[in-house]
């Protein structure tokens, strides 16, 4: 009798979150929440200005405050080569400014001080002598002739271009561009943004002299990578480099590229010998840490008049800020932007890139999305839709045609993908009917005759989560694959650790889930442990959606190993040979004898106590999964909304999600992710983003100015789902984290724009602020870039 | 956040705190809800030496309405308390409008009206509602108390008509002679954004016709405005599509905004008038609907 795989807490139960137990009683362990004897505290100081020589700096004032121990400025860092560290995109960033500050919130000096009050007191009492230079906001002024250098720090760089890049066939393109019957051109921009995460950054170093072992608390995403890095940067050797990420209080990618204040404090720490702590504030997590976004577009599709698509053509100029801190693979300059347009059947691609230097903060991260998906898939979805405006098709028709077919896997995509599974159009259809399309089309001619304006928006895609397999995807030369260490203990429990570093993800759940699937060892006997570098082993941390298709393949995988060693103890405590040993859910049996068993439990005692002759003792072992290739997850999202011609206001009425993310190991976990990525997509489309005036001062400095929608204004979500289990990953999953985020955002854009029909407004670049949306009813015009600070009267 | 060093005195009476604040000299800062205050330390824009905590002082929670009509509101009345009021649901419809717009439900707990319209943001609800009201703030000082109108109270940005010893320690929205009508409409961004633009209206009607106006706007200036040109131009008839579309211009013109990232200057003044329209033409259809 095999055991009931949901009462296990196995695949597919919505089994409660068991990390859940300490966070909602505040006995969550977060950085901040650490203290060790004889802690510091360390403050930075930040530059005010944008692009600014730094004349002098006078640190006397905050050495005569009481309680400071310490006060770094570059020039010490200099001193011991630590002015200036790599970035994960193979550019360098300052640690702290020296000759010049190149953005708002650059790292200018620091304090470590016997509490954070002192510290702060002290930042304030240096003077600071800045000697304004020219502020470079955007990629369009970064590239104007007689541009100011940026990057005057580096050898041969003559201008403010980062990368010129590309993929794609060329001259293929133009040729169907030349044989289309309509060209549909549409530029865009996806406004910058910051993943945001609750608890800012921050880290406790702790350099002991006594043994050299440095320990380093800290909100990492991935811990393995830091300690990579801390041993170059540091040049400590790896083996006394400790990293541990304690909880962490959500991440979105913010948390993966190594910071100055983590430097800082590791430097503060071996300089005082005492534990330094460093928790940044709110406003030095918006203007200085990663973020995300921040693309401009020139987008052609050519199709023939009957709806096929024939090529597409995309042209994106980045804008990474003063140092090219962009945490992505190393092979793809403008990450996997090339994804886009993976779900449509589209002959030939062509994608030029362009990335340049500018005055603001550095480090375009993987903002909730698989290395700069969320910018293609929005621009995909954008594209289509003016495409099939330009056709005057019916949007979903026009989508439809152009899929993918279910038969067509796998399927290389006109930019070079290998997509393997997924059946997009009957996602489409359970999106239209969840919608009531057709009902929905009527109802709102109806409104338009009342004055009313109604529109609906889709938005359908595929996406490549998962990084990667090792041929294609790296990060400074490591290869990104993941891994699992699981140790049954002679009782049957077990703890499992892995490589990859939960921020909210709800891994100590879900992965136990995994076990429990593939073992039947209840969940509940399976405590999962990561974020210890001491413990876990290697793996390249979580972000990308990659943690299931890769560390959650892994688990698969090495419980496997632990079964087929489990099997042998069966056979042998029931005394037959291996090839008559059957399994089922939690249990070994003799197939001529069903009644004759073993559980699981049992061999787990046996290893320790009765094992066969020969046989190593134990039930422990570790697997690195290295995936053959990306997952493709799909989603339809469907938003109707209408909007108040007297202010610009858009409500959005309904929005339906379809999801085919393979198989759903924790369904209620993957439904919690797909609406905190609507959440998401809908605050890139409605109010999140940061932007810059002309002098570099960033607005969205804090919650006042930087928007993150409430549960008030946020929007109810109906969520559908299809299946399609991914064929080449251990239990046919695929990524979810992300997809929403990735997918969502157009659909509410397309679906403001399509309430605008007959307005003459094409497009307004997000977010659809409702002066904006009212800018553009009135004057019947596009509105493009972000928001200016405007300044008019 | 770390904020400056400062003393805390928490009084257990009005005679105490008021001494207290004579002592600090106008160094001294009234804590009471702290919803503006507290964020304002943190950030290290303000830096009293003293924090003088009127919270422990018994007496100043209530809003009630006397006999002759006037409503008085504490100087710890929360935002809460009025959203929750029956006093004001069935009695005052601007304060009524506005209570659940103020911020967000959690500062709402916690933050008082008294101290949101000593706070003086040009960007604060409270004040338009009662300029729009004609009410007065009860101040107390080591001389007594005085009657400051709501008019000249805020003096300028983040500025009132207290003297550094005095204390807020009640509002008073006067007697109506008429029928009372009003309301409050604000745009903003998401939910606890400062006001894109806000107004407040206060209409008292009489056999059909406006017998007193007054209208206030929230986030188009460097203070509150008190737009009563608009406001007197309904005065001595009958709310009309003509008189409302007048004082809907009015409005607008006497509006002061300026273009930032909450929208254009021109946008915040279409934004006045159309609000403005919007909560007359109810006010005008309930009228008739009452006739």
């Amino acid at each position: 009798m095999a055991l009931d795989e949901i009462k296990i807490g196995g695949m597919g139960a919505s089994r409660r979150r068991v990390e859940d137990n300490r966070f909602i009683r505040g006995k969550g362990n977060y950085v901040d929440d650490i203290v060790l004897p004889a802690m510091l505290h360390m403050e930075i100081l930040r530059s005010p200005m944008a692009h600014a020589r730094i004349k002098s700096i006078d640190v006397s004032k905050a050495w005569e405050i009481p309680g400071v121990r310490l006060v770094l400025t570059g020039e010490m860092l200099a001193a011991r080569n630590l002015a200036w560290m790599p970035t994960l995109s193979y550019d360098t960033q300052a640690v702290m400014a020296m000759d010049k500050v190149r953005f708002q919130g650059q790292e200018v000096a620091a304090v470590i001080a016997d509490d954070p009050y002192i510290a702060k007191d002290a930042c304030e009492a240096i003077r600071v002598e800045y000697e304004a230079l020219p502020v470079i906001v955007n990629p369009m002024q970064a590239m104007a002739p007689g541009a100011a250098l940026i990057r005057d720090d580096k050898e041969n760089q003559t201008d403010n271009k980062v990368f010129d890049w590309e993929v794609g066939d060329r001259a293929g393109t133009d040729k169907a561009f030349a044989e289309a019957d309509l060209i549909s051109k549409i530029e865009l921009h996806y406004p910058r943004s910051h993943p945001s995460p609750i608890e800012t950054c921050g880290s406790i170093a702790d350099f002991d002299r006594a043994t050299g072992k440095l320990t380093v608390y800290m909100t990492t995403q991935a811990p393995h990578i830091i300690r990579a890095a801390v041993a170059m940067v540091a040049e400590l050797p790896e083996h006394m480099i400790r990293i541990v990420s304690p909880d962490l209080g959500g991440g979105f990618g913010n948390k993966v590229p190594v910071y100055p204040g983590y430097v800082i404090s590791i430097l503060a720490s071996i300089l005082t010998e005492r534990p330094v702590k460093w928790i940044e504030d709110k406003t030095g997590n918006l203007i200085s840490t990663g973020f995300g976004r921040d693309v401009y577009l020139q987008g052609e599709l050519a199709v023939r008049k009957d709806g096929k698509m024939l090529g597409v053509r995309m042209h994106t100029i980045s804008d990474h800020g003063a140092f090219f801190a962009d945490a992505q693979p190393s092979k793809f300059k403008i990450g996997l932007m090339h994804s886009a347009f993976a779900c449509y059947d589209i002959p030939v691609a062509h994608l030029t890139a362009t990335g340049t230097y500018t005055n603001k903060a550095p480090g375009g991260v993987a903002y909730r999305c698989s290395f700069r998906v969320t910018e293609a898939m929005f621009f995909q979805e954008r594209m289509v839709q003016a495409a099939a405006d330009d056709l005057g098709m019916d949007q979903a028709e026009f989508r439809r045609i152009n899929f993918v077919k279910d038969d067509d896997f796998p399927h290389r995509t006109a930019y070079g993908f290998l997509t393997d599974s997924g059946q997009y159009g009957k996602c489409l259809d359970v999106g239209l009917e969840a919608i009531d399309y057709k009902n929905f089309l009527v109802q709102k001619e109806e409104a338009k005759k009342r004055g009313r304006l109604l529109g609906i928006g889709i938005s359908t895609m595929t996406e490549p989560l998962g990084a990667g397999n090792s041929r294609e995807y790296d990060i400074l030369g490591i290869k990104m694959f993941d891994s699992a260490e699981l140790r049954v203990h002679m009782s049957g429990k077990a703890i499992l650790r892995t490589g990859a570093k939960s921020q909210g993800q709800g891994h100590e759940t879900t992965w136990a889930q995994i076990v429990a699937h593939e073992l039947g060892i209840p969940a509940d006997d399976i405590v999962v442990e990561e974020g210890d570098t001491d413990t876990a082993p290697f793996g390249m941390g979580t972000y990308a959606s990659r943690s299931t298709p890769v560390a959650g393949a892994a688990v698969a995988m090495v419980s496997r190993k632990i079964r087929a060693k489990a099997r042998k103890i069966a056979a042998h405590l029931l005394e037959v040979s291996e090839e008559d040993v059957e399994w089922e859910l939690g249990r070994f049996y003799v197939r001529s004898s069903p009644d004759r068993g073993v559980t699981i439990q049992d061999c787990a005692m046996a290893a320790y106590s009765n094992m066969p002759d020969g046989m190593e003792p134990g039930l422990e072992n570790n697997a690195y999964y290295d995936p053959p290739n990306l997952t493709w997850p799909f989603a339809c999202y469907i938003s109707t909304v209408e909007v108040d011609p007297e202010t610009g206001v858009w409500d959005v009425l309904k929005v339906v999600a379809v999801d085919d993310c393979g198989v759903r190991i924790n369904p209620m976990i993957v439904e919690g992710q797909i609406m905190g990525g609507l959440t998401e997509a809908y605050a890139m489309a409605s109010m999140q983003f940061i932007t810059y005036d002309v002098e570099g001062n960033c607005v969205g400095s804090n919650y006042m100015d930087y928007l993150l929608p409430t549960a008030w204004e946020t929007p109810g979500f109906e969520l559908h789902e299809v299946v399609t289990p991914c064929p080449h990953h251990p239990i046919g999953a695929k990524g979810i984290g992300e997809c929403a985020t990735v997918g969502g955002p157009a659909s509410f854009v397309n679906a403001v724009m399509d309430a605008l029909r007959g307005t003459g407004v094409r497009n307004i670049d997000m977010p659809l602020l409702a002066d904006r949306v009212y800018e553009a009813i009135q004057t019947g015009k596009d509105i493009s870039g972000a928001p200016p600070i405007k300044t008019e009267e | 956040m770390y904020p400056p060093r400062f003393n805390y005195e928490s009084p257990k009476s009005l005679a105490e705190a008021i001494s207290l604040l004579t002592a600090g000299g106008g160094e001294a800062k009234v804590l009471a809800g702290g919803q503006s205050l507290v964020p304002m330390l943190k950030l290290r824009f303000a830096s009293p030496e003293m924090l003088v905590d009127i919270n422990n002082i018994p007496g100043l929670n209530y809003v009630r309405r006397d006999a002759d009509g006037s409503i008085h509101i504490g100087a710890l009345c929360r935002h809460e308390d009025l959203e929750k009021s029956e006093v004001i649901a069935e009695h005052q419809p601007t304060i009524a409008a506005a209570a659940p717009l103020v911020a967000d439900p959690i500062v709402r707990t916690r933050g008082t009206f008294v101290g949101s319209v000593c706070h003086a943001d040009p960007q604060g609800d409270w004040s338009a509602t009662m300029i729009a009201l004609d009410g007065h703030i009860v101040a107390q000082g080591p001389n007594g108390k005085r009657n400051i109108p709501a008019r000249d109270f805020v003096t300028g940005p983040f500025q009132n008509a207290l003297a550094f010893d005095e204390i807020a320690i009640e509002a008073v929205i006067p007697a109506p002679k008429g029928d009372v009508h009003g309301g409050y409409l604000k745009l903003e961004r998401r939910v606890g954004d400062f006001a894109t633009a806000a107004v407040a209206v206060a209409v008292e009607t009489s056999g059909g016709k406006v017998i007193r106006a007054g209208i206030a706007l929230t986030g188009v200036g460097g203070r509150t405005i008190n737009a009563n040109v608009a406001a007197d131009s309904l005065v001595g008839s009958a709310l009309t599509i003509e008189s409302i579309a007048r004082a809907g211009e009015l409005a607008a013109a006497a509006a002061e905004p300026r273009s930032d990232h909450r929208g254009s200057a021109s946008y915040k003044r279409h934004i006045v008038s159309t609000f403005l329209t919007r909560i007359l033409n109810n006010i005008s259809e309930s009228t008739v609907k009452a006739a």
